[in-house]
């Protein structure tokens, strides 16, 4: 099978991205107090490292950071295939009080989005969540939609959308597949 | 009835014949056996052209769980399987329900094989009274009755000089006792043979030397007492070791093994296959490798079935809870031809395990194609091939190891008493 | 990405070492569930999963019911006596009537090895091996690797000492399937009764005459229960000596590497197999074993409720 492949954005792209994100969410929510990420395995995970760096270099000081698997939460669980590896949930605070940004790389049905807030509502009461993501490709299927977005991108239900990470977990760009 | 068998190669161990001949049988006794024969007015002449045609085959030991237990099997059923395996007799161990240990339950046996059956059956008495390894049954009369040899077959008499007397006793009048030979304290709970393989499927063993122990008692006693014994079903390495060296020292003991002691090792255990269950246990390839070796250099006398047939009921559960046994009668002679492919065993050896020396052990009268015999004659086609089906054997009961096995080598035509009664 | 593609869990031998590490990175993953303030994950919802019991064991049993009410499934629990297997209705009967009431999930526990196979063909839901006679205990194999590996944050290349009755031991065999498939090497000492033959072949596993030879230099130190009711009977003439010979004390224990762990299936014979300082001394891990015990079934549970993969 061939398939054509598109770069939507490069690593520079991705990084001013993350920066704007960050600088909205500041702008939002009016500074860093009560303000926790947290990313969804595996991308989200590492793009909420990456937004957090930059709230740091903005604001000075340290962002709470966690991760959320959402593997035990979907919606799909019940049986036609295989069951893969369950990542670690990582949210070594409570969520009590706080504003939760929710961080993930490409939005799509918006049921990861359901299933990840299904879990942070077990680690206690946030203030509110609010859903920072780099990629929105449309297509939802539930009632939900991003406080933050990096771009943008109408698509297809055929094509799909990626973003790819280096050995360090570094983003290094996001490709569009036919 | 009276037959031509044309052109099929006659192998007679008893006559040390094996040439391509014709056999004549007229009323139910072989007339002639030469070349180039003329039918006799209004014989059926069947066409044995690549055929063998040996004396009919005897089973020396098997279960037709006749009376009492014919939910298993009956002696139709049984002997039905056993005319389709190739044997014009069979030998017929006394655990049934109840135990063959009376005049009656012999009679009873003899006469329904007589009317419904379809070869001989040769009743083996209890040496016990109800296998009950306590008391001596009526040997005498068992033996007028018309029982060929006592057996406790099933367990062993446990009680040494309770054996010791029952073969000086048994000596005496003629008959021949068979020995099922274990050492019950050895055996425990086991369930299959103690080795490897019991080691990974986490069942309980059943050591080789209580098999081992209990020949050696058996052969022993027969020494000590000057009195001939027959060890049923021999599964081990040491006991055809202790058999031979008996043997070699003058000791009246003959043996028989079955074929799936030649033919499989406990692995065939692995998936808890109920169906590779029975005592003795599948060995190991040693002990397969003694026991071909036992048969071809005469240490074993005998191949004989230990058909033992069970319902789907008591082998369709755990593993530990299943019986013991197998059936054999429909699948004895395609494994033991396999010997001679192999080059174990010559056709003339192959025919005398299965028919002249059961016949000579148990004075049976049978297993010659001499002029004036009882025509019981077995023809059989050692090349054609067949897949071993459940819904396809004659035996009410399917608890075979070897379902789904392509088979070489079946009887065509099994005659008795002069009667065509197996046509494949 | 790794994939469970069993139905059934029924022996660590049917299982391969990428089936066994998956296992173990979900179980590592499930522990953080049991340390929340609300220990539930909604992901069996509607499942139900039936414990049947044919021995007693408050453990195991409890431990599957913990994981299964854990992952939101409904957790039914059947104890019931071996003997009625022979006397009364057959475990093929019994399962088809447990049929009726359509579970996702058996986990049985049963006397005689295997039966879990002769019930996985007469069932159309996923079987797990809660223990079957002398042949293996799946979850405990797997809860000790995993407690191994907290320990030493990996399998490959460590030295277990396995001591005790191998014979019986259900929980030896998991073991050793299980460690020697990741790269462990193990080392059994037990009484020449209690060793069953061919041992040595199930994989990396040396027998050794004593059970110094075992310790000697060993990462982790196994002791198995000694079941009481073997005392005096053929297998050992009592417990007093075989403490002498098979037991841990203070003293043997300095064999073992300065900073190896100690573990025990339980229940254990305080004085028999272990003495009470080995059981509460520094390096016993035997309580971080129940641990894992629960997020170990948890990741079991899980990954049979998968689809099979197929063809």
């Amino acid at each position: 099978m061939s398939s054509d492949k598109t770069v939507l954005m490069d690593g520079a792209g991705i990084k001013r991205a993350l920066t704007r994100i960050a600088h909205e969410v500041l702008e939002r929510n009016k500074g860093v107090s009560d303000i926790v990420l947290i990313g969804i395995r595996s991308g989200g995970a590492f793009l909420a490292d990456g937004i957090a760096q930059q709230i740091s270099v903005i604001e000075g000081g340290e962002v709470p950071v966690g991760a959320v698997d959402i593997t035990l939460y979907r919606d799909d669980c019940s049986g036609q295939l295989p069951h893969q590896a369950v990542g670690k949930t990582e949210i070594p605070f409570s969520l009590e009080g706080k504003k939760v940004i929710l961080v993930d790389d490409v939005l799509y049905t918006g049921r990861t989005i359901r299933a990840a807030m299904d879990a942070l509502m077990d680690f206690g009461r946030p203030r509110c969540i609010q859903l920072a993501v780099l990629i929105d490709r449309g297509h939802r299927e539930l009632p939900i939609r991003a406080d933050f977005v990096g771009r943008n991108v109408p698509t297809s239900l055929k094509e799909n959308v990626q973003v790819i990470f280096d050995e360090t977990n570094q983003p290094l760009e996001v490709v569009l597949e036919k | 009835m009276n037959l031509l068998i044309k052109n099929g190669r006659v192998i007679d161990p008893s006559q040390n014949i094996d040439d391509v001949l014709d056999v004549i049988v007229e009323n139910g006794l072989v007339k002639e056996i030469g070349k180039g024969l003329k039918a006799p007015s209004g014989a059926e002449i069947i066409d044995a052209t690549g055929k063998y045609v040996v004396p009919g085959l005897i089973d020396m030991h098997v279960h037709l769980r006749d009376p009492g237990l014919e939910y298993k099997e009956d002696i139709i059923s049984g002997t039905k399987a056993a005319v389709v395996g190739g044997f014009t007799s069979v030998c017929c161990m006394p655990n049934t329900k109840p135990t063959i240990d009376n005049k009656a339950i012999a009679s009873y046996i003899i006469n329904k094989a007589k009317t419904e059956g379809f070869c001989n059956v040769f009743p083996v008495g209890s040496i016990t009274y109800g296998l009950s390894g306590e008391r001596m049954s009526e040997m005498g009369e068992l033996m007028e009755s018309g029982c060929v040899g006592v057996s406790d077959d099933g367990k062993p008499v446990n009680n040494s000089e309770l054996m010791m007397r029952a073969l000086q006793y048994a000596a005496g009048i003629g008959i021949m006792v068979i020995s099922h030979a274990e050492e019950l304290e050895l055996v425990g709970e086991g369930t299959m043979n103690e080795g490897y393989t019991s080691t990974e499927l986490g069942l309980k063993g059943i050591p080789r030397v209580a098999e081992d122990i209990a020949t050696a008692r058996e052969t022993l006693l027969a020494e000590y007492t000057g009195s001939p014994i027959h060890i049923a079903h021999v599964s081990t390495k040491g006991a055809v070791r202790i058999i031979r060296e008996a043997k070699a020292r003058g000791v009246k003991v003959t043996c028989e093994t079955a074929p799936h002691y030649f033919t499989l090792t406990d692995d065939a255990v692995r998936g808890y296959n109920t169906n590779a269950k029975m005592n003795p246990p599948l060995r190991e390839a040693d002990d397969v490798a003694a026991i071909k070796e036992g048969l071809r250099d005469g240490t074993i006398d005998a191949i004989a079935t230990d058909h033992a047939p069970h319902h789907l009921d008591e082998k369709d559960v755990e593993f530990n809870v299943a019986l013991n046994g197998i059936i054999g009668l429909e699948t004895s002679l395609p494994l033991s031809l396999k010997l001679v492919d192999d080059g174990v065993l010559t056709l003339n050896q192959l025919v005398a395990a299965m028919s002249c020396q059961p016949s000579k052990i148990l004075s049976l009268n049978r297993g010659a194609l001499t002029t004036g015999a009882i025509a019981d004659i077995t023809l059989i086609d050692p090349s054609v091939e067949w897949v071993v089906e459940a819904d396809k054997l004659a035996s009410k009961s399917k608890n075979s190891p070897f379902l789904g096995w392509t088979m070489k080598g079946a009887a065509v035509v099994t005659v008795v008493g002069g009667k065509v009664v197996h046509r494949r | 990405m790794a994939e469970f593609k069993h139905k059934h869990i029924i022996a660590l031998r049917d299982l391969s070492k990428e089936d066994i590490e998956l296992l173990i990175s979900t179980a590592e993953s499930m522990r953080e569930i049991n340390n929340r303030d609300i220990k539930k994950v909604p992901t069996l919802r509607g499942k139900t999963i039936i414990n049947l019991f044919y021995e007693a064991s408050t453990r195991t049993r409890t431990s599957f019911e913990i994981a299964g009410k854990r992952l939101s499934a409904d957790t039914v629990n059947i104890t019931t006596s071996s003997s009625s297997a022979t006397k009364g209705e057959t475990l093929s009967d019994t399962a088809l009537n447990l049929l009726a009431m359509k579970p996702d999930i058996i986990v049985m526990r049963h006397s005689v090895s295997g039966s879990h196979y002769f019930l996985a063909n007469k069932v159309n839901c996923s079987i797990i091996n809660a223990g079957d006679g002398a042949h293996e205990h799946p979850s405990q194999g797997l809860l000790d690797m995993l407690t191994m590996k907290d320990r030493y944050g990996r399998l490959d290349g460590l030295k277990v000492a396995i001591v005790g009755d191998i014979t019986h031991s259900r929980v030896a065999r998991s073991n050793i399937q299980g460690l020697t498939k990741l790269g462990s090497s193990v080392f059994l000492a037990g009484p020449p009764t209690m060793l069953p033959p061919g041992v040595e072949k199930l994989g990396n596993v040396t027998v050794c005459s004593s059970m110094n030879e075992a310790l000697q230099d060993a990462d982790v130190v196994m002791m198995l229960r000694i079941q009481q009711e073997r005392q005096g009977k053929t297998l050992m003439p009592n417990a007093r000596e075989y403490s002498r010979y098979f037991g841990l004390n203070p003293n043997n224990i300095k064999l073992a590497k300065p900073n190896a762990i100690v573990m025990h299936p339980g229940p254990i014979n305080r004085g028999v197999e272990m003495s009470s300082s080995t059981v509460d001394g520094e390096q016993s891990w035997i309580l971080k074993q129940v641990e894992n015990g629960v997020a170990v079934r948890m990741a079991m549970l899980y990954h049979v409720c998968g689809g099979e993969m197929g063809e």
